[in-house]
């Protein structure tokens, strides 16, 4: 099934605004950023296990054990820091 | 008027509180949060700020949160502020104002909304200084502030 992933500050500045991502039916959020950390030095940079990584899904903050569906929209950055 | 604005425009504040109040007899109090740019940080002169955010997610992640608000205080009118874009120092960010019949629930809805907002809502600020540009790193704090009204945020991980 594909996702569309997006990416901001730090993190699209190193990996671009958004790709697009093939992923095996009943694959998790998690599942996504393992198979992210794959596609590119960059990419295992930047979306590392033990660095601050948030993550949302159809436009809301998620965990990373949450489901995809086709089509989904996911997104990785970094902890948010407006107000 | 709409209760959620994203925005590169300033705003007026006086302007936004008189539209919030207007024709609400029940108001007796008013409590108004505007955040501003440092011309400092980490030691350093900030001459501009960039502030990015996710559109779309943006506006539905505060209206979830006013309506948090309006559940866990008696607020009469809300509104929310944010500018986007480039900012510079001593420029206005946020504005957060809310209304209410006693002053109690003002500031507790005020207050709760500020510490949600920082940790809650994808907004994401660029610092530029005479050494160059850098993301503002999130604080602990603002995840400790948030906890204070019973919600777990594990924002600044």
């Amino acid at each position: 099934m594909k996702v569309q992933v997006r990416y901001f500050a730090s993190l699209r500045e190193g990996l671009g605004a958004a790709e697009t991502v093939d992923m095996p039916p009943d694959s998790s959020v998690g599942q996504l950023r393992d198979l992210l950390l794959t596609r590119s030095e960059r990419h295992a940079e930047l979306l590392a296990r033990g660095r601050a990584v948030r993550c949302a899904l159809a436009q809301r903050l998620c965990e990373e054990d949450q489901a995809l569906a086709e089509g989904a929209e996911v997104a990785f950055f970094p902890p948010v820091t407006g107000g | 008027m709409a209760r959620v604005s994203v925005q590169e425009a300033d705003f007026d504040l006086s302007a936004e509180v008189a539209a919030l109040r207007a024709g609400d007899g029940g108001v007796g109090a008013v409590v108004a949060f505007v955040g501003t740019v440092r011309d400092r940080g980490a030691g350093q002169a900030i001459s501009a700020m960039e502030l990015e955010h996710y559109p779309g997610m943006t506006e539905a992640a505060i209206e979830a949160m006013v309506d948090e608000a309006c559940r866990r205080f008696e607020l009469r009118a809300v509104r929310v502020v944010h500018r986007v874009g480039r900012l510079e120092a001593q420029d206005q960010i946020v504005l957060v104002a809310v209304s209410s019949a006693h002053r109690g629930q003002a500031f507790q809805g005020c207050e709760f909304l500020m510490d949600y907002l920082k940790t809650q809502a994808p907004f994401w600020k660029k610092e530029h200084t005479a050494e160059g540009a850098r993301w503002v790193d999130a604080r602990v704090a603002d995840d400790d502030a948030l906890a204070r009204w019973g919600i777990r945020s594990g924002n600044a991980g």
